[in-house]
């Protein structure tokens, strides 16, 4: 296998394959931004849209939707188990890859980002639509929850214990316990500032070539990991702020680079910076 | 609605819209004022300045006021790729078109909860909406204390 080469391709696709795929019932592609309106002003042709807040958040409770309530997610959608579900978004790609991670967790197969996202689809004059798609409901299965990919604050607690990698994806200023928020953000903030004890600080928008959006090489990113010690023989937990940027992260190492064991910690820093007595480093 | 007595009395409408307004509708609302914020006329404001370097999930958004003979006139600089601040923005500015900057002063910070966005968007999003009034407050302020016509900030 040549070196310069994603380990699972397969979950990766361009705007080229997208544009060609349009009409492919077998597809159906996703638009997940942060923006939650952005979708309304147009879309590619066929995208359904996830909102991250409105729709995969369980509307009490600090969680996801629950396996019941995505399997009726699934089916207003359209999309059945065998459905290769292609997302894309705005922000680099950052709320698609929280969209696949849930779909992930419930343990949808086929699942592919589109490299580059909206912007990418956008700076290519490739076309949009504002008319919303209604496809056929279907009889969608979940599977339990995968366990393997999400990580809860007393497993992260151990993690950090046990002295075994951590990557703290958020920026330098909020790694170090400078801004405690984003400004102007106080209600998604913290009591404490800083970061869980051994975290390295890899921002995940390093995993992407800022100009197009799309993911850096291969060896680009082996580099960027490996260089802070991030290897693929290890467990590894990935957190921001709310979980969203590191989803991201974690796609990144899991399908790009191949890493077995990696989890997100959706919790995070909104979590962790809130929890009493839990130890801190700045 | 208690507080709409104390709102510029477009702004009281256009709350009084979004509050009799179902979620769905609420979105559609905020997109249609997205489609309508006006534009910074040409030769209003100098050179844009510089904005403050913007945290990664921020949208930077610059806001100017126009002062005519102490009435005021907001307009913002926001990307096209975010409708929902657009949105917001637009609110304010058909919302305080022509009001004093006593008047922009009075308005509740948390104005928003009447129009029930807090259903349909993220803690994130809110504080995001809650700064833009916050430096609309702060150029209205300005303007009160000051002659001059044109005053940016930046957010």
């Amino acid at each position: 296998m040549s070196e310069n080469r994603y380990a699972h391709p397969e979950y990766l696709v361009e705007t080229a394959w997208v544009a060609e795929h349009l009409n492919d019932p077998s597809i159906r592609l996703v638009e997940s931004n942060e923006d939650p309106l952005l979708y309304e002003t147009g879309h590619i042709p066929g995208a359904v849209k996830v909102d991250w807040f409105t729709t995969l958040q369980h509307p009490l409770r600090r969680d996801f939707i629950d396996q019941s309530e995505f399997e009726a997610l699934c089916s207003q959608l359209g999309i059945s188990n065998d459905t290769t579900v292609v997302f894309y978004g705005d922000k680099h790609n950052w709320f698609a890859c929280y969209a696949f991670w849930l779909f992930a967790y419930y343990g949808h197969v086929h699942l592919k980002i589109m490299n580059g996202g909206r912007a990418k689809w956008v700076a290519e004059g490739r076309p949009l639509t504002k008319d919303i798609p209604s496809y056929p409901p279907t009889q969608y299965r979940a599977k339990s929850p995968d366990a393997s990919i999400r990580a809860f604050r007393d497993e992260v607690f151990r993690h950090m214990e046990q002295k075994l990698p951590l990557i703290d994806v958020r920026s330098p200023q909020e790694y170090s316990g400078e801004l405690l928020h984003m400004p102007g953000y106080p209600q998604e903030g913290a009591q404490r500032g800083g970061h869980i004890p051994g975290a390295v600080n890899i921002p995940w928008a390093q995993a992407v070539n800022p100009e197009n959006s799309t993911f850096k090489s291969p060896d680009e990113l082996r580099t960027l990991f490996q260089n802070h010690g991030i290897t693929p023989d290890k467990e590894i937990i990935a957190y921001c702020r709310i979980g969203e940027r590191s989803s991201l992260t974690w796609f990144v190492l899991k399908y790009l680079l191949g890493y077995p064991k990696v989890k997100n910690y959706d919790g995070s820093w909104t979590e962790w910076g809130n929890l009493v007595n839990a130890p801190i480093e700045k | 609605m208690d507080q709409s007595t104390s709102l510029p009395p477009r702004l009281a409408e256009i709350l009084d819209d979004f509050a009799l307004s179902d979620r769905q509708e609420k979105m559609e609302l905020l997109l249609e004022f997205s489609a309508g914020l006006l534009p910074i006329p040409a030769g209003l404001v100098e050179p844009i300045g510089q904005p403050e370097p913007v945290p990664e999930c921020m949208t930077p958004v610059t806001v100017y006021s126009h002062d005519q003979q102490g009435r005021l006139r907001f307009y913002f600089e926001i990307p096209p790729e975010a409708p929902t601040i657009r949105g917001y923005a637009a609110i304010i500015q058909q919302g305080l078109w022509d009001a004093t900057p006593e008047e922009v002063l009075c308005i509740p910070d948390d104005f928003y909860l009447s129009m029930g966005l807090h259903h349909i968007l993220s803690p994130q999003r809110l504080n995001g909406l809650i700064a833009i009034i916050g430096h609309v407050k702060r150029l209205a302020a300005r303007a009160l204390a000051s002659s001059s016509s044109t005053h940016p900030t930046n957010l």
